[in-house]
């Protein structure tokens, strides 16, 4: 009882570990997956290629041409400085998708890392993280990003340190229940009675049987951790100007939606909710493959 | 029966009581981290730091951190939130309005959204695998991944700049009618039912198949009960409880989509609270608001621990024999 009090598990991800080959097959017939990946492959494309492709200078003032509708010269219109939104929007896509994946990398390395030490370990490491996890996990994340950001200053780093941080208790709770339903069986059992160290035991018995539950966890908390970076940027805590981030740019812009300017925020809306529907999409269909 | 469900619920009391201490340990330890000189935010940058270090030792902040914390704790449990930096006034009250203003905006929120994700989780299940189950369980899935400031921007061109169907600022005039002050409500009130939907409605499913697969389910099909009085009486029963713990988990993201809507829609709520606070580097406010938050948080969870203990009574077998 006390155990449950200290730290309720998290809710079971079903994975039973049919052969690999089946699970990849069904990645390949799920229309869920291949949509989502369609979304995040064009999305990172504008990434990385953006700055190459766009037919005008994101980041040029054009004074005369504030808030131009869109039109042929500018497809999506101009925004209050006379920037072109259609390259905006294709640039805008490069630092959410720098940050966000860096964010949930560290919240992962950090939530294996935590999630195998208390799982494998137990006693009185477990006591303290598992208490450190349910106080972490009962604060509402924005707030706690929010002080934090406040405290450190906003920039680029804290906000990947930040988000980092506050993914890692939840991820360590996903690897911990997944460590302790390993841990009864008898592979583990037998690689101690092979004399293998509790270290060689974690990490190179346990930590390759529970990657299911792990890839999952990542990719849903990437879909969190884009819905994050977005928020706080619209909120002034995030991404920093003159970036062409999308919610940086609805927060500079939607001032003006009452005089009937939508496409300065409009498109960029439209991204953001594109590209997080995309890895959610992807994150169910990856889902779903690995539950079947 | 009863001594375990008291000392169950105190034991949560207990726990809910540590976390806001520890809650209040991280708020201060991270106003105390903040780069910026509050004297200095407060004069602005061009004033003699004479005059910043003078107003400084005024606001007495420069002495240790412990000093502070003990005494602005021994404060608080007399009911004393500490003066605004930037108000120069009591933070309590300031506080006790914007609650009082999130509350209905949350309130609305919630009397929107539970019936509806209650229905389409119900729907879902009924259909469980079929194209409705699909069309539910899709459009709340995308629906909830979307922030809060995608979809405000969305509703607000729709409904405000095009239909005109709505005003746009949740800001009335001081004294209009509740009739008034709720047409100001419904359109920041969406954004939070669109992000809360799909997540209760899939609580919902999930509890809705489990009960339907259950034994007690098929033993009521079986003796010949109409399908209607099974559903109402067998598997609904059964599947809300765990949407009860849901709602109160969810207040957690209603405060975030809070701190946002109510900045979009300049609404004087906790969360445009906070931010402002947050902004202007207003140490007192900003503690007293995230302090405010998380206790509502804390005892949201703590009554649907309690409400589902009284409802259902396999909960308390839990520790007795």
């Amino acid at each position: 009882m006390s155990e449950a009090v200290l730290m309720e598990p998290a809710p079971p991800i079903e994975v039973e570990a049919p052969p690999p080959r089946t699970r990849l097959a069904s990645l390949r017939r799920s229309a869920t997956f291949w949509t989502g990946a369609a979304i995040v492959l064009f999305w990172t494309l504008c990434a990385i290629l953006g700055p190459t492709l766009v037919p005008q200078d994101p980041y040029a003032d054009h004074l005369l041409h504030e808030l131009a509708p869109p039109s042929a010269a500018h497809w999506f219109g101009t925004d209050q400085l006379g920037r072109d939104i259609f390259s905006r929007v294709i640039v805008g896509a490069r630092d959410i998708l720098t940050i966000a994946p860096l964010a949930t990398l560290l919240g992962v390395v950090a939530g294996i890392a935590l999630g195998l030490l208390t799982g494998t370990f137990g006693g009185w490491i477990d006591a303290v993280i598992g208490r450190a996890i349910e106080v972490m996990v009962s604060l509402p994340l924005i707030i706690v990003a929010l002080l934090a950001l406040v405290a450190l200053g906003p920039s680029s780093v804290t906000v990947v340190v930040v988000i980092g941080l506050v993914f890692a208790p939840l991820i360590t709770r996903t690897v911990r229940a997944a460590v302790l339903a390993e841990r009864g069986l008898d592979y583990v059992a037998a690689a101690e009675l092979r004399g293998e160290s509790r270290l060689a035991i974690m990490v190179l018995e346990i930590l390759p049987n529970i990657t299911a539950p792990i890839v999952v966890e990542a990719t849903v908390r990437l879909g969190y951790a884009i819905f994050t970076v977005a928020s706080l940027s619209f909120l002034g805590f995030g991404i920093q100007p003159p970036s062409a981030d999308w919610g940086l740019a609805i927060a500079e812009n939607y001032g003006v939606i009452g005089g009937g300017y939508w496409w300065p925020v409009a498109f960029d809306a439209a991204a953001t909710a594109s590209l997080v529907v995309g890895v959610n999409l992807l994150a169910e269909g990856i889902q779903e493959a690995l539950s079947a | 029966m009863r001594i375990p469900l008291l000392r169950l619920l105190g034991q949560r009391l207990a726990l809910a009581a540590l976390t806001l201490l520890l809650l209040s340990l991280v708020v201060f330890a991270g106003g105390q981290l903040l780069p910026g000189d509050v004297g200095r935010a407060i004069l602005g940058p061009l004033a003699d730091p004479r005059a910043v270090a003078a107003l400084d030792h005024q606001l007495g902040l420069d002495r240790p951190a412990s000093m502070l914390y003990l005494e602005w704790m021994g404060r608080l449990l007399h009911g004393d939130m500490g003066l605004s930096y930037a108000f120069r006034r009591p933070v309590a009250p300031f506080v006790a309005a914007a609650l009082v203003n999130s509350l209905k905006l949350a309130g609305l929120a919630f009397v929107i959204v539970v019936p509806l994700g209650i229905a389409g989780g119900v729907v879902a299940a009924l259909h469980a695998g079929r194209w409705q189950d699909r069309a539910i369980t899709l459009t709340g899935v995308s629906l909830t991944v979307v922030p809060e400031f995608v979809s405000s921007i969305v509703l607000i061109l729709v409904l405000a700049v095009w239909l005109r169907a709505l005003p746009i600022s949740a800001a009335w005039r001081p004294g209009s009618s509740a009739l008034v002050q709720l047409q100001h409500l419904i359109l920041p009130a969406l954004p939070l039912v669109i992000v809360l939907f799909g997540y209760i409605a899939r609580m919902t499913r999930a509890g809705t198949v489990e009960a339907l697969e259950a034994d007690y389910t098929r033993t009521a099909v079986l003796k010949g009960l109409p399908r209607g009085v099974v559903i109402r009486r067998h598997v609904l029963r059964n599947a809300l409880l765990p949407t009860i713990t849901v709602l109160a988990t969810q207040t957690g993201y209603l405060i975030g989509g809070l701190v946002v809507v109510e900045t979009l829609f300049r609404y004087r709520g906790i969360g445009s609270l906070i931010l402002t606070a947050a902004r202007g580097k207003d140490f007192p406010m900003l503690e007293a608001g995230i302090l405010t938050v998380g206790a509502v948080y804390i005892a949201a969870t703590l009554i649907a621990d309690a409400v589902l203990l009284l409802l259902d009574p396999r909960q308390r077998l839990g520790d007795a024999p």
